[in-house]
């Protein structure tokens, strides 16, 4: 892991229907690292993942990545950046009408100009390596939902993308299934080499895999550091949200 | 105030909807004419809209030529033309009930199938996922969905006339009691090209309006199943009205 930021968010605003979600937040993602964002539900973390690929765009401030602002990006210039990048969306996002093969392959069809064999090669490596050889036939439905996290695991790897943006990878699964997948994500990264950013209320299961975590609440990040210097923070809301607490600055909303 | 405050708003709403839809067309429609081509897409499609609605489009068919048959019989014999039941019953058919039913029923049976299944989609953030990966879910999802429009809704008009000729063959003659050469023989000397033409016009128009406000419905549906179930009612609606509408301009340029 090197020290250099290849992606910025420099003062960025971003508000919907009038409600500040993001509230000039700064944060440097490092070339190579596993960064974890944490934070209350509602504080607008996928919001903050969506504005690093265009999905999303701010009001206010300038997204840099690779030293290039992608804010006003579009057209092929925007698909430029997102070539870099892979998205694993929160529920999977598989595409329903094609088969678990149909859609790790999908990428590589429409992107790259590989031979059958080549694709098909790669496909199912990426397959076994999330531990699913075997499953190449089936569609999404037929599939639990640690499964589609590894379909669409898969479907990220393949295309070996620098920088894999996760948005909540254990979301509705049990403790084992959660943590194998924080496993996965680790392996994956020592074999792939990408940069992660993760977003993850799985505290502290998480930390294990993590090399910086930052904690998103009220629009700004207030506080970033290592696993061990967020685990001894003396800022009330991550303590709060550590040990999962009722009483605190955060507003427990039901 | 706040009603005219509430008036303009609604007004702008409007006119900034109508603008979306239209922009949304370009799109597709740009899309459509840079390649790459989606052709695998593009046959899925055709498959969607056309087997689909096909049994509904027999039925339906089947029945109005046969309503025609009757109604026109009982009217054409009080002026003493029963023997034109052939062309009225072709000529309705042709150039206005056989674009405008099959059109209005493919909407019921797969306008609403388009919109909820793009709708699903845009929930679940597959759409997103296109985007995710420098894709273009227009080209994969809506280009081709039009393209698929105007071939087939043409062609499923084109099966709702000829089933819906011989619904009005079947009462008129085998019921009624009518020659089977009057029937079919007066129908070739009143029926020109024209006619024939401006259905196929009408089923054209229809095949891009359908596609297009059901699959625009879908891909800005609202939130969770509540937006998609709002989306597949407004695509279905507003489907519905812009088919008569629409029929009737065209119908008045045609006449």
């Amino acid at each position: 892991m090197s020290r250099e930021p290849i992606i910025r968010f420099i003062d960025v605003t971003k508000s919907f229907n009038g409600v500040k979600v993001l509230d000039r937040l700064n944060l440097e993602v490092f070339r190579g690292e596993i960064l974890v964002i944490m934070g209350p539900s509602g504080v607008g973390k996928t919001v903050l993942l969506k504005h690093l690929i265009g999905l999303l765009r701010p009001d206010n401030g300038r997204i840099l990545v690779y030293g290039e602002d992608i804010t006003t990006m579009k057209g092929d210039d925007i698909n430029r950046i997102r070539e870099r990048f892979a998205f694993l969306f929160q529920w999977g996002a598989l595409f329903d009408s094609m088969t678990v093969l149909e859609n790790v392959t999908f990428p590589l069809r429409e992107r790259t100009r590989l031979r059958d064999e080549e694709i098909m090669e790669r496909a199912l490596d990426v397959l076994a390596h999330v531990g699913l050889r075997g499953s190449e036939g089936k569609w999404p439905d037929e599939l639990s939902g640690g499964m589609k996290k590894r379909v669409a695991l898969a479907r990220a790897l393949v295309m070996e993308p620098e920088i894999i943006l996760f948005d909540e990878p254990t979301t509705g699964l049990d403790p084992v299934i959660c943590s194998s997948i924080h496993q996965l994500i680790a392996e994956s990264h020592r074999k792939f080499n990408f940069t992660g950013v993760i977003i993850s209320h799985e505290v502290p299961g998480i930390f294990e895999i993590a090399d910086r975590v930052a904690m998103l609440y009220d629009g700004r990040i207030i506080e970033i550091g290592t696993p061990s210097e967020i685990m001894n923070s003396g800022n009330g809301a991550v303590q709060q949200f550590i040990k999962g607490s009722l009483e605190g600055p955060i507003n427990v909303v039901f | 105030m706040g009603i005219i405050a509430r008036m303009g708003g609604y007004v702008l709403s409007v006119l900034s909807e109508m603008g979306r839809m239209t922009i949304f067309l370009f799109e597709a429609i740009y899309t459509l004419f840079t390649p790459p081509f989606k052709f695998r897409w593009f046959l899925l499609r055709i498959r969607f809209l056309g087997t689909r609605s096909m049994i509904i489009i027999l039925l339906t068919g089947a029945f109005t030529g046969m309503v025609l048959g009757l109604q026109l019989y009982y009217t054409l014999e009080k002026f003493g033309s029963a023997a034109l039941l052939g062309p009225a019953v072709a000529l309705s058919l042709v150039r206005e009930l056989g674009p405008v039913f099959s059109a209005l029923m493919i909407t019921g049976r797969t306008g609403s199938a388009l919109t909820a299944e793009i709708g699903m989609m845009r929930i679940t953030e597959q759409i997103d996922a296109f985007y995710s990966m420098a894709l273009n879910p227009v080209r994969y999802l809506i280009s081709p969905t039009i393209l698929a429009g105007l071939l087939v809704f043409p062609m499923l008009a084109a099966i709702f006339d000829v089933v819906g000729i011989y619904g009005g063959y079947f009462v008129g003659v085998r019921l009624l009691g009518m020659s089977s050469g009057t029937y079919f023989s007066e129908m070739q000397t009143f029926i020109n090209m024209d006619d024939v033409l401006v259905g196929i016009y009408k089923s054209l128009s229809f095949g891009v309006i359908v596609t297009w406000v059901c699959s625009y419905k879908g891909f800005y549906c609202g939130h969770g199943a509540e937006g998609v179930s709002r989306a597949t009612t407004e695509a279905v609606v507003l489907s519905s009205v812009l088919i008569l509408v629409w029929d009737y301009f065209i119908g008045s340029v045609f006449i």
